[in-house]
């Protein structure tokens, strides 16, 4: 095994061979990010239930029963539940991704390892979550007694296109994260922002409809949306939407590959 | 000889002074970027003349052989831990290129990637993958790992409350066990006690004496000694010698402590009655005829030139070491010596002195009047074996091997 070190040169030097040959260290981060996340909490990992479980009800509470937003005629507790989901993961997923460079600061100057593990196993660790999280919603279900449709099996598809976008995100901040620490202060503005520009607290039937193609743009509004419909039927099947939204995630997520592969190089000298 | 399996050609390594600071603020950069916005995302715009630039390592060059330890010396900030750090591959050259063949390892640190909420079970296997060992190979070590620690009442037990040892110990158990082909280990053996000391020591030993190749930076000359059969001498970035160990090492002492004169050739000054011209060791012979290499008898020759002539000459001749401590003095009986260049040669049967460098202070009289008093550059450079403890701090002013055996005694009534 030969391994030439030279200059960083040109943009494309994404090493898939290599990645493949440390998938065990993206296992041992994923675990350890698990296993970390929920050691010396009191409830533990009670609070991948708890935290979507609580926002649902403060959203049920005042968005649904005092502000009276229409729900696309689903009970607001199932309503809010679906589009929390996806959305908690997503935010979670692109937050610590986004912190991940810098956390791990210490790691990154001792040792070599392809840095872009570390936010694809923060990507990786939230899917326990949830799954968690999933498994409440039927519970859920069950209890309103609302069917879901055969619909649900493309959640894996909607689930991959949240992991992309918190991916294609998480790989540009972190890496402007390890320059410029504005980011991390940014980062909880722009999720906040993200969204009420997604449809978490109201329906996509509210956004007028010359406007949905560039709602579209937003990945997460496909993906909750599709959440929704998936799991209960209710709204629109996400059609040009989604396209929409996969080839944003495209651009995004080739784009922070290429951003991120370029600032590797000299990660360990500016971060 | 066998292959070579680190090749470095024309290494370089440039740092923007100020990069090493933590991190910049968005606001420094933010008048540039509206001027020119794709730096702001590459992150490396051109500095502002204030900045300037730091060249870590300049063109170095420098070839290891399967199964070689190799040590690298210099001062603080001369080059060695970039280096390292670009054959491990944690950052890149500017320009130039190094070839490695075979699996890297590299111990700049050991417990990267520890966590404290975590057990010692869990951070071995964490720390291990960090290291870049396979699960199965940790598996498989972990016993030992944990025995070699000597924690093994406390493995299931978060880290964060391990006391500072126990969790170096853990931390260098596991990085002992790592077997790559090649690998490079920055100063990490200041670790943990004396006799944990010794113990990693002996491991070290051991993965060097299994013919892998070993990169070793310590500032520890003894480990060096102990670990290592050819050094590299990097200054300010640069190579500046490559050779055994004993030389190179003997060298750096002497240019570090010498405040770096060259030449065995004293500089012209007042002429007086006679003086010293220069110094060297005649045997044994040596490359350097200010190195004693070999143990063994040691012969010096002091050259002095009389322009007048001496009746009641003598010489005084006083051994210091760096530190200016006096080792070793004496004086001549009295001789005569016709106007010339004459040499005076000193013998020893040996000089039992730790390695290190040190000072003659000869001085030459005549009838009670000194007439020249030379402290000689360069120093003399005793680049012998070490017989002392491995450890510097056990280390006194005699070298002297030494035998050792066991028998039985009688018992006393």
């Amino acid at each position: 095994m030969v391994r030439v070190i030279c200059p960083p040169q040109g943009w494309l030097e994404l090493n898939l061979a290599e990645l493949w040959a440390y998938r065990e260290l993206l296992y041992f981060f994923v675990w350890r990010d698990i296993k970390v996340r929920y050691k010396q909490t009191l409830v533990g990992a009670g609070w991948a239930v708890l935290q979507p479980l609580l926002a649902m009800l403060v959203f049920t509470l005042f968005f649904g029963m005092l502000a009276k937003i229409p729900s696309d005629g689903l009970p607001y507790p199932v309503f809010y539940f679906c589009a929390l989901l996806p959305w908690m993961y997503f935010a979670n997923a692109l937050t610590t991704a986004t912190n991940t460079i810098v956390d791990h600061q210490r790691v990154i100057t001792k040792v070599f390892f392809p840095r872009i593990l570390l936010p694809v196993s923060s990507v990786l660790a939230g899917l326990l979550d949830l799954a968690i999280g999933f498994l409440l919603l039927l519970g859920m279900l069950v209890a309103y007694g609302i069917r879901p449709t055969w619909a649900i099996v493309l959640l894996p598809a909607l689930v991959l296109l949240a992991m992309a976008t918190a991916l294609g995100v998480g790989l540009w901040l972190s890496a402007l994260n390890a320059l410029y620490r504005d980011v991390r202060y940014i980062v909880p503005f722009l999720v906040q922002v993200w969204m009420f520009a997604s449809p978490v607290v109201y329906p996509a039937s509210l956004v007028p409809a010359e406007w949905r193609w560039l709602y579209g743009l937003n990945p997460m509004a496909g993906v909750i949306e599709g959440f929704r419909w998936a799991i209960t039927g209710s709204g629109s099947a996400p059609g040009t939407d989604l396209l929409a939204s996969s080839l944003a995630v495209l651009v995004i997520l080739v784009s922070g590959l290429f951003y991120f592969q370029r600032m590797e190089s000299t990660i360990a000298d500016v971060v | 000889m066998s292959e070579i399996v680190i090749r470095v050609e024309n290494l370089s390594k440039r740092y923007r002074i100020g990069e090493r600071q933590p991190y910049r603020a968005l606001r420094d950069v933010l008048g540039d970027a509206l001027k020119a916005p794709a730096r702001l995302i590459s992150g490396n715009g051109h500095p502002s003349p204030a900045q300037g630039f730091l060249w870590a390592l300049e063109d170095v060059n420098l070839e290891v052989r399967a199964g070689e330890v190799v040590g690298l010396i210099g001062r603080n900030g001369s080059g060695k831990t970039t280096l390292l750090k670009i054959l491990s591959r944690i950052t890149r050259p500017t320009k130039g290129r190094a070839e490695v063949h075979g699996r890297v390892g590299s111990l700049l640190e050991v417990g990267t990637g520890f966590h404290a909420e975590l057990t010692g079970r869990e951070n071995t296997f964490l720390n291990g993958a960090i290291l870049g060992m396979s699960k199965r190979d940790i598996t498989r070590k972990f016993d030992e790992i944990v025995a070699f620690a000597e924690i093994e009442r406390f493995i299931d037990t978060p880290v964060k409350h391990y006391s500072s040892g126990m969790y170096v110990r853990l931390a260098f158990s596991v990085a002992a066990h790592l077997e790559p082909e090649i690998l490079l280990v920055d100063e990490v053996l200041a670790v943990g006690d004396l006799a944990f000391q010794k113990k990693c020591l002996g491991k070290m030993n051991e993965v060097a004496q299994r013919g892998r190749t070993v990169v070793f930076v310590s500032h520890q000359m003894n480990q060096i000694r102990r670990l290592c059969e050819r050094v590299v001498l990097l200054d300010a970035g640069r190579v500046q010698m490559s050779g055994p160990t004993a030389e190179v090492i003997a060298q750096y002492e002497a240019a570090t402590l010498a405040g770096g004169s060259r030449g065995t050739e004293r500089a012209g000054e007042i002429q007086p009655k006679a003086r010293f011209l220069r110094w060297a060791i005649v045997e044994p012979r040596a490359e350097q005829p200010n190195f004693v290499t070999a143990p063994g008898p040691v012969r010096v020759k002091f050259t002095v030139e009389a322009r007048e002539r001496l009746r009641m000459g003598q010489i005084g001749i006083a051994l210091f070491t760096s530190g200016s401590d006096l080792v070793w003095a004496w004086v001549s009986e009295k001789f005569e010596m016709e106007p010339g260049v004459h040499d005076l040669h000193v013998a020893f049967p040996y000089l039992p002195l730790r390695p290190g460098s040190y000072t003659w202070d000869p001085a030459l009289w005549d009838d009670q009047t000194e007439l020249d008093h030379w402290a000689c550059v360069p120093p003399l450079v005793i680049a012998t074996e070490n017989y002392q403890h491995h450890d510097d701090k056990w280390n006194g002013i005699l070298n002297l091997p030494c035998q050792f055996s066991v028998a039985k005694g009688q018992q006393r009534r």
